[in-house]
């Protein structure tokens, strides 16, 4: 029989082989020539660490209990290796991709990196850890009391053991598992060490069934017989609870820290998966094969009362195997110490990340922002983290005292831990899935759990007995054991139905409410999608971008003082003497933020992934991007459109009223003019005809001058009243023309008879030879051309002030044109207000205002114009010349 | 003591026609038909009031009122303006520039006669004015 010093030396012998793996593995790994390590049997060796050292040892206690309930343990996970391809591939996919560290940081990260979010989940980890911790200590402790107490005089001090165990099992995992902080968080000496401690584990408990079923049965065939007439043939199982069971222990595999840690974190190959998705449920199978002949035999040979949980120690003790059983024992230390170890640093990891460092940073960034090593930093908090999950699971170890308790926290923290499990599989199949929805999914799910399972396992006797026996303030249906009406159901299943349920139906609900932030949004897009946009599963590169491209990308969306002021302060925080700071994750993350403001979250992350170096740049994150950046020009270049609009509105509008003021101006001075016009002759014949009426001291002569005067100022009026109607039917282009085919000559020699009627016409001589001048055919309407040519001829007897006036009037025939031109002798229209005459009532300085209106030459170019044709003013020649053009295809157009 | 009346006008038959009513009331007429020369005649002739059109010719009547009223020797001689436009905003500048009177054509000849003899007769130079001596 071994000794206990001997036993000890055993074990600290087997501890340091472990060091010494371990160390050959890190060094080999950072050499580079650690292939092995990276081999899908490692892989799924170092997936073992689920078979702790309470199924190493639980399991034949609990078949010697209950039967085959404990193959429930095996089944959910294999079922989840069994269908890797939808769940654990995308679990593993999304882990490179995003660098997940941990199950809490998975969940952070889905929901939009919600830092709330993580220190929740990571709580509860701890919470549902602690107690599983304690459990493998007790295990350790347990195995070595087995060994020691029935034999040696010696006293064994369980605590002082437990102490031991849990402080070399700090050492290991401290030095294996925070020598540096990897960005893949992957540790290949802690998995070569664990890899190891899987074999070990597994031909242990291999070498007790072959001992059982062939050195203490007589083969298989007696084995089989022997099991038949067993107690445990007799059990009949439960079928909610075979069910119940199978789900929580498939759940536990997706939750558990250290499963996590190992399935995902220390992942480094995806199409490990594929090996381990039979490897491992094979693995389990062989853990597991022996487990019914070793109770069966145990509950036959042992003494009555024997623990069974130890039968796989004591069975090959009793028969004085003690090489056996001191393999044993060493397969349940590796069984215990792996996960102590993976649990501790994926619990470390979490606390140091989530709850330590965050809280550290904003303690310390007043005083002193920046400074510091943050790795150093960094890794204490992981140390001193890992210190105090040993310490926590030793001090519950040592306050729980009894096993019964222990025992049965194995499945109430596998039903702890699994409360996330909404929040992980919604956020990787459902985009609808919030933040809000996670965390109060959790939380609610984790409360029920608390009250009905962990409370009343873990203080039973403590100072809440009372409530928990009672009711809360005496309320029975809130005692956990008949919690709304269940009393007399299974406790766990009830927990397990009440606080998933719960937790799935707060988490749907509230997500279903709520609206993700962008992040969120774009992160769910990531997860759910992993696929749609990841290729190989080669290794992921870290942050790789050049502070110059940031830089230039800076520039171009904050303006070049912003970018530059950013980066400036981002060098002097980081310590640099120079303009350009590091590209660390802070100031990644800094710049992201900045841009996010300037260009949506969703598309300044995607910017800097792309300069990063492609992380998590992918198809969704584009099509994100172009989501957002189609939204915002859609929305700009409706408002450009809208603004232009406007502005031409604006313009047009601006144009109008310019145009109706002017207008309003020009019908003013029109009314003006036009009143004027017709209240000077008025003036007159009121005068005169009032001077009339009194008649008296007038003669004859003087009556006949003024009814003269009154006379003429009539037909004044209404020739001016005649002449307004004319232009202004001529204005509005409602002229009725009546084409007709004439000779010019026609045309002229009709103007010049009227003119001649009148009785300036004799001081005008006209020179016009129309027996020599040019003549043709034209289709006009010859009683407006006629007017036109009565005007010119009639303004040259009135305004030409020449001694003897005269008019030249000439015809010419042009390739296009018949011009008729009138010339006089006067002096001519003087040079500023040639661009007048043409205008209405404009009258030249110095003209006698009764000889016209001013309204001839507005109606004579408004009626060439109608024509087809011109009137013009020749500047060139001396006298008043005005050029009437007609166009030759008016003539026989018709 | 005759009034002298200057009368500042390009339309020929109006002229005519003021003309003829003045002085068959017994005032002096004198007219003139450009208003760039119109303030050379006030001051030759040294009317005691002047009937001017606004619309003349080479200068506006409105001009001639606003140079008759800065100079001390004319700021008080009375003047009525005539006017043909008819818009009351053309009636307001000229009184606010100092206008006695305001007359709109066509007028009715006895009350542009009666306007003139009471502006007269305020100034004490009327017709009949021989009890202000």
């Amino acid at each position: 029989m071994l000794s206990f010093d001997g036993l000890v030396a055993v074990a600290v012998l087997y501890v340091a082989g472990l060091f010494g793996v371990a160390f050959w593995a890190e060094k080999r790994a950072g050499e580079g020539k650690a292939r092995w390590l990276q081999s899908p049997v490692t892989y799924t060796l170092s997936l073992s660490i689920y078979t702790t050292a309470w199924t190493f040892y639980g399991a034949v206690g609990s078949a010697a209990r209950s039967g085959l309930e404990f193959i429930t343990i095996y089944l959910g996970p294999t079922l989840v290796f069994i269908g890797w391809f939808w769940i654990l591939r995308k679990l593993v996919r999304i882990g490179r991709t995003q660098r997940i560290t941990s199950i809490a940081d998975m969940i952070s990260s889905r929901y939009g990196k919600s830092g709330g979010l993580a220190a929740i989940v990571t709580i509860l980890m701890v919470i549902g850890a602690t107690p599983y911790i304690a459990l493998q200590m007790q295990s350790v402790t347990l195995s070595f009391s087995a060994f020691v107490s029935p034999n040696s005089g010696r006293e064994m001090d369980d605590a002082l053991m437990a102490i031991w165990v849990a402080g070399g099992l700090a050492l290991f995992t401290i030095v294996f598992g925070t020598r540096s902080l990897d960005v893949n968080e992957r540790h290949p000496g802690l998995v070569s060490a664990i890899a190891l401690e899987a074999v070990v584990k597994l031909f242990a408990l291999i070498a007790v069934g072959v001992f059982v079923v062939w050195g203490m049965a007589d083969g298989p065939m007696d084995m089989l017989e022997r099991i038949e007439a067993s107690p445990l043939a007799t059990i009949s199982s439960n079928g909610a609870r075979w069910v119940g069971l199978t789900l929580l222990s498939g759940a536990a595999i997706l939750c558990l820290p250290r499963m996590f840690q190992v399935l995902v974190v220390e992942n480094s190959d995806e199409r490990h998966l594929a090996t381990a998705a039979w490897a491992f449920p094979f693995y389990m199978l062989l853990i597991s094969i022996f487990v019914v002949p070793i109770a069966v035999i145990g509950l036959q040979e042992m003494p009555v009362g024997a623990n069974p949980d130890l039968f796989v120690l004591t069975l090959p003790l009793s028969q004085g195997r003690d090489i056996l059983a001191l393999f044993v024992f060493l397969g349940g230390f590796s069984a215990a110490t792996s996960m102590v170890i993976v649990a501790a640093l994926a619990l470390a990891t979490m606390l140091s990340n989530h709850i330590i460092m965050p809280v550290w940073l904003r303690a310390t960034r007043h005083d002193d922002p920046m400074s510091g090593d943050m790795r150093r930093v960094a890794l204490m908090a992981r140390r001193f983290s890992i210190l105090g999950i040993m310490a926590l699971g030793l001090a519950y170890y040592r306050l729980s005292g009894g096993t019964e308790a222990l025992a049965a926290m194995g499945l109430i923290a596998f039903l702890g831990v699994a409360q996330v499990l909404p929040a992980l599989a919604g956020g990787l199949f459902w985009r609808g899935a919030t933040r809000l929805g996670a965390g109060a999914g959790i939380l609610t799910g984790f409360a029920v759990w608390a009250w009905l399972l962990l409370l009343p396992n873990a203080l039973a006797d403590g100072a809440l007995q009372d409530v928990l026996t009672l009711g809360p303030m005496g309320v029975q249906w809130l005692r956990p054991n008949s919690f709304l009406g269940t009393a007399g159901t299974d406790p766990l299943l009830t927990a397990m139905v009440l606080s998933l349920g719960l937790n799935t139906v707060v988490f749907i609900v509230v997500s279903l409410a709520s609206f993700p932030s962008p992040l969120e949004r774009l992160q769910g897009a990531q997860f759910v999608n992993v696929f749609d946009y990841t290729h190989a599963p080669s290794g992921w590169q870290a942050a790789q971008g050049t502070a110059d491209d940031l830089l230039i990308m800076a520039r171009r969306i904050l303006g070049a003082g912003r970018a530059a002021r950013l980066f400036g302060q981002a060098a002097r925080a980081q310590g640099r003497d120079s303009d350009m700071p590091e590209p660390t994750p802070d100031f990644l993350e800094r710049l992201e933020r900045e841009l996010a403001g300037s260009v949506g979250a969703a598309t300044a992350h995607a910017m800097v992934g792309q300069i990063t170096g492609g992380a998590g740049v992918s198809v969704q994150d584009l099509l994100a991007v172009a989501d957002e950046t189609a939204q915002i020009m859609e929305y700009s270049s409706k408002l450009e459109a809208q603004s232009a609009e406007l502005a031409r509105t604006a313009a047009r509008l601006r144009e109008v009223n310019q145009k109706l003021t002017e207008l309003s101006v020009q019908k003013d001075a029109f009314l003006s003019q036009i009143s004027h016009e017709l209240r000077t002759p008025m003036t007159s014949i009121r005068a005169f005809s009032e001077i009339l009426m009194q008649s008296d001291g007038l003669d004859d002569a003087g009556r006949a001058r003024f009814s003269k005067i009154i006379h003429d100022e009539s037909r004044r009026l209404t020739r001016l009243l005649d002449d307004l109607l004319d232009l202004s039917v001529l204005e509005n282009g409602h002229v009725t023309l009546n084409p007709s085919e004439v000779t010019l000559h026609t045309v002229l020699e009709r103007a010049l008879n009227a003119t001649s009627a009148l009785e300036e016409s004799a001081r005008l001589q006209i020179d016009c030879d129309l027996d020599v001048a040019a003549d043709g055919w034209i289709y006009t309407d010859a009683d407006r051309l006629s007017q036109v040519f009565i005007n010119l001829i009639s303004n040259a007897q009135k305004y030409c002030e020449a001694d003897t006036p005269r008019l030249a009037i000439a015809l010419r025939e042009t390739p296009q044109f018949w011009e008729v031109e009138f010339a006089d002798n006067g002096a001519g229209i003087p040079e500023r207000q040639r661009g007048l005459i043409f205008e209405k009532f404009v009258r030249l300085d110095g003209t006698r205002p009764a000889q016209g209106a001013g309204l001839g030459l507005a109606i004579s170019r408004e009626i060439m114009q109608r024509l087809g044709g011109a009137l013009d003013y020749v500047p060139s020649k001396p006298g008043a010349v005005f050029l009437v053009r007609l166009p030759k295809r008016a003539a026989r157009a018709a | 003591m005759t009034n002298r009346i200057l009368l500042v006008e390009d339309e020929a038959n109006i002229l005519e026609a003021i003309t003829f009513i003045l002085s068959r009331a017994g005032m002096e007429v004198r007219s003139h038909g450009n208003g760039a020369t119109a303030l050379e005649e006030v001051k030759r002739y040294a009317p005691d009031l002047i009937v001017l059109d606004v619309m003349l010719p080479n200068r506006s009547g409105l001009d001639i009122l606003r140079d008759l009223r800065s100079d001390p020797a004319t700021e008080a001689l009375p003047v009525v303006m005539l006017t043909a436009k008819g818009q009351a905003k053309d009636r307001d500048t000229a009184l606010g520039l100092g206008a006695d009177a305001y007359l709109t054509k066509p007028f009715s000849n006895s009350e542009m006669l009666e306007i003139l003899k009471h502006i007269l007769a305020e100034r004490g130079t009327g017709v009949k004015g021989g009890g202000a001596g």
